[in-house]
């Protein structure tokens, strides 16, 4: 009984096992492959060597800074924002979905595209701006309209662990530390805060990765001025068809998803320690 | 006469437009361990919150040393709290949880180091400081929370079912642990919980409470053996509690059968309700008693054993160390000082409701 | 405690939705605006609603969308099922070691997923095309099923499944009576996450797809230099309206709402 048991879960699991075999592991040995090699098949480090290149390190460090400001920007407006839904109670589970889950039913490509039509030269804005006898802006075509299209993608992904975080507080903890002389203040700083920390922990890395490596937000409103390290990369694999030198910056990318891997994963633990 | 130190002044509290409080006034004494007991939503808890601060009751005020406190906020009370499943601080070690307090009051460096080591002694825990909180059992939690709140030497220790999630065993060791601390410290605890038993162990005082109304007030020893309506009867220990009719001064019948009693005062052939402690029904030979029945049951309980009686329809159930056999008739005797006359309840809202938890 | 600036509070949430939704709004009003330029208001129209239905490219790749997604969730539901199930008898060390595999895909850079798959089917001489695109949606898609079905799995009290097979039932018969149903709400919201994530996804699209095959996130990227046809904004207002009365609809029967929503998110 046992036996054909174990025989029948090894049947169920292993069409996965093969499955993230070769289209999870495989596949990334093939980037790790290629970028250590050059076009002959030779060990070479010069395609992760070549980050150093001016134009590259200038698109990585551009990335590096926008992704930053766009993930700060997703913090402030997240923190507050989930605050609120867990103070007036709002942050049912289809609120929360209207908030996540609904705008991705609108293209994406679309939707940063629209952003576009508000931002450029003869755009809502400006349209409005003149209309009330102000100057127009520039705005589109700017690192702010790209810090913009990255808030505006990755937002989401900040409020969501935040929000989790907040929940999970026991209202009692906070009474707690009213109970024991902490004001508004003090309660924030000393319990809250801490607390929510792991969320933000998480939401801090989901929103820097998607954001550091993205080319669509940068090439829709950055007007293909501004080149960020996924253009280069992209560029690389379906313009250039230079598949080692793009495998190789690709693995420049994936020291810094280790690292937010790693971050995450250790606050994961702590957490898993304290449950 | 103990000083008044803390009076809750006809205090209302409804949600959604129920009622949880009505009218409630109370008034606690200083160094008294007063407990709150009643079934869960008889607002024993909102009382609990009222006076720690977490809830403005709709109506009334709360006095603490004879100044009103109602809309003070709970950071600025002499008084802690001692949580439901303990709301330590998780990202804090044993020793922070406990300094929390103290830090906020900016106490020196040394005096808090002195109140952390002074209260893990108090609570049986020295030598956990540097633990964290999440590595230690319920029992030790809930001693780092008592810990936590009395190091800030409030005038009231609010307890709120403290010990609802521990195991029988541990709760009993609690039990005595927290009548020595409080011993030891001579505050004021105001204790909240649903078990009769935890109740009559502690307490000084008792308050039973249903349904947002004070069913009585009292010494354990009055409240267990002069319930004052079928109520508290029914909630405080194993009852027989029946109907009768009050015939006159000191004479009650059930079902027909005559008891004399020692209760006066409650009109004549006036029906009424009477509680008589099961260690008070007295099993005699047959002729011996006032009425007669077969005993149907018969179960081990330990300290005692437990028979049912069978009397013309109605079951008594009475406790004993002497067995009698099932099918044995045997007359029921009763003394007259153990039958408690209580009358009938005035309203539907004050009907005894048995509430099994 | 009362909560103080209500008001405020309340304005701030609402900001951020407007936030949200003002290019949602935006396109759908695009979406009637008979002037091609995307600045000026032309007059309402609805002859790109029209013109929609006789445009076969923009047909395609609708196709081509929804099959992928219907193809990719399905197929990812019933391997990611069987993995949860697989993954709960396993030891810790390879659970562990299985689950973090898993969920490589959420937390790789979706670029560094596209170019993977690339080079995967480059090297194997793979024809680009709809099947690599629905290898790599499937791949994707499998994480999200399994992070919404195992916690559900591993809540499921083991005793129905033994009661069933104590009262004469088999393996299969009991697993389809018992435990299929228990874990049925999380299988169907990990489905719809997957389903959508495929609709949304364009960069992994973008690196698996070959010349001749379009989804729509490709096809919508590849006009963008040009200008995005107008029949795209009508194409993709009918679907965000259609999904959005849909949810509505599953929220008005409050009881299923919930079921839903909680693993949904």
């Amino acid at each position: 009984m046992s036996k054909t048991r174990r025989l029948s879960s090894a049947f169920l699991g292993l069409p996965y096992i093969f499955w993230a075999a070769a289209f999870i592991v495989i596949p990334l040995i093939m980037v790790v492959w290629y970028g250590l090699t050059d076009e002959n098949g030779a060990f070479t480090f010069a395609n992760v060597a070549a980050i150093a290149d001016p134009a590259h390190s200038k698109a990585l460090l551009m990335a590096l800074l926008l992704s930053f400001l766009a993930t700060v920007v997703c913090f402030l407006l997240a923190y507050p924002l989930c605050m609120f839904l867990v103070e007036l109670q709002k942050g049912s589970d289809s609120f929360l979905t209207m908030l996540l889950i609904v705008p991705m039913w609108m293209n994406f490509l679309l939707r940063t595209y629209a952003w576009q039509s508000i931002l450029e030269k003869t755009g809502i804005i400006n349209t409005a701006l003149t209309a009330l006898g102000f100057a127009p802006l520039r705005m589109i075509n700017t690192n702010g309209a790209i810090i913009l299209g990255m808030v505006y993608n990755f937002l989401p992904f900040m409020v969501l662990p935040i929000y989790n975080a907040l929940e999970k507080i026991d209202k009692n903890v906070i009474n707690a530390a009213r109970d024991l002389g902490a004001d508004g203040r003090i309660t924030f700083l000393r319990v809250i805060f801490p607390l929510s920390l792991p969320g933000v922990i998480s939401g801090v890395t989901m929103v820097f990765i998607p954001a550091l490596t993205t080319f669509v937000v940068s090439s829709l409103l950055g007007g293909g001025k501004i080149l960020l390290i996924g253009n280069v990369i992209e560029q690389e694999f379906m313009v250039a068809y230079d598949w080692n030198l793009g495998s190789g910056l690709s693995l420049v990318l994936l020291i810094f998803i280790i690292i937010n891997v790693v971050i995450s994963a250790v606050t994961e633990k702590g957490e898993e320690a304290k449950a | 006469m103990k000083n008044e130190l803390i009076h809750l002044n006809h205090i209302s509290k409804s949600y959604d437009g129920k009622i949880v409080l009505d009218d409630l006034d109370l008034t606690i004494h200083e160094n008294e361990f007063v407990t709150l007991l009643g079934p869960s939503g008889c607002g024993k808890t909102t009382t609990l919150r009222i006076l720690a601060g977490f809830e403005t009751p709709d109506k009334g005020s709360v006095i603490f040393e004879g100044r009103d406190i109602t809309s003070l906020p709970p950071n600025k009370r002499q008084l802690n709290t001692v949580f439901q499943n303990y709301a330590l601080f998780t990202h804090m070690n044993v020793a922070d949880n406990i300094a929390f307090g103290l830090n906020i009051k900016k106490k020196p460096k040394s005096y808090i180091e002195d109140k952390i080591a002074y209260a893990l002694n108090l609570v049986g825990l020295t030598g956990y400081e540097k633990r964290s909180v999440t590595t230690l059992s319920g029992g030790q939690q809930q001693r780092v929370a008592i810990a936590r709140a009395i190091v800030n030497e409030p005038r009231v220790l609010l307890l709120d079912e403290p010990l609802g999630a521990l195991d029988l065993k541990l709760r009993q060791d609690m039990q005595y642990e927290l009548i020595r601390m409080k011993n030891e410290l001579s505050i004021t605890f105001l204790y909240v919980t649903h078990d009769q038993q935890e109740a009559l162990t502690m307490s000084d005082n008792i308050v039973v409470m249903n349904q947002g109304y004070i069913q009585q007030m009292g010494s354990p020893e009055s409240i267990y053996n002069e319930p004052e309506n079928a109520f508290v009867a029914d909630f405080i220990g194993d009852s027989n509690l029946f109907p009768a009719i009050f015939e006159k001064d000191e004479l009650i019948t059930i079902d027909g059968a005559p008891f004399p009693c020692v209760d006066t005062g409650f009109g004549t052939k006036k029906p009424v309700d009477i509680v008589i402690r099961p260690e008070d029904v007295d099993l005699v030979e047959k002729g011996k008693g006032l009425v007669s029945g077969v005993v149907t049951d018969l179960i081990f309980k330990g300290v005692h054993y437990e028979m049912c009686v069978d009397v013309n329809g109605r079951e008594w159930v009475a406790h004993s160390t002497e067995p009698c056999a099932v099918g044995n008739e045997v007359d029921i005797y009763v003394h007259p000082f153990n039958i408690q006359v209580m009358n009938k309840p005035a309203s539907e809202d004050e009907e005894a409701v048995r509430t099994d938890e | 405690m009362k909560t103080k600036y209500k008001g405020l509070k309340r304005l701030y949430i609402a900001l951020i939705f407007i936030f949200m939704y003002a290019p949602i709004a935006l396109l759908i009003v695009q979406s009637f605006n008979s002037s091609k330029s995307r600045g000026h208001w032309g007059g309402f129209t609805l002859d790109w609603y029209r013109s929609l239905f006789t445009d076969a490219s923009i047909g395609e790749a609708f196709t081509n969308t929804i099959l992928l997604a219907l193809l990719s969730s399905v197929i990812s539901v019933i391997l990611g099922t069987a993995a949860v199930i697989y993954m709960s008898k396993l030891k810790k060390s390879p659970r562990t070691i299985l689950m973090g595999v898993t969920n490589v895909p959420m937390l790789n850079a979706d670029i560094v997923t596209g170019v993977s798959f690339m080079l995967l089917f480059l090297t194997l001489r793979i024809q680009f095309g709809f099947v690599t695109i629905l290898l790599a949606h499937i791949t994707f898609n499998i994480p999200y099923v399994i992070l919404n079905v195992m916690p559900r799995y591993r809540e499921l009290n083991p005793h129905i499944y033994e009661a069933a097979l104590d009262l004469g039932a088999s393996p299969v018969y009991a697993f389809f009576k018992t435990v299929l149903p228990e874990i049925m709400p999380a299988i169907l919201s990990g489905g719809l996450m997957a389903f959508t994530m495929s609709i949304d996804d364009f960069i992994i699209t973008h690196f698996t797809a070959g010349a001749g095959v379009h989804t729509l996130s490709t096809k919508i990227y590849s006009e963008v230099k040009l200008g995005i046809k107008p029949e795209m904004y009508a194409l993709s207002a009918m679907i965000f309206v259609t999904v959005l009365l849909l949810l509505i609809l599953v929220n008005r029967v409050p009881a299923k709402a919930d079921a839903h929503g909680k693993e949904a998110v």
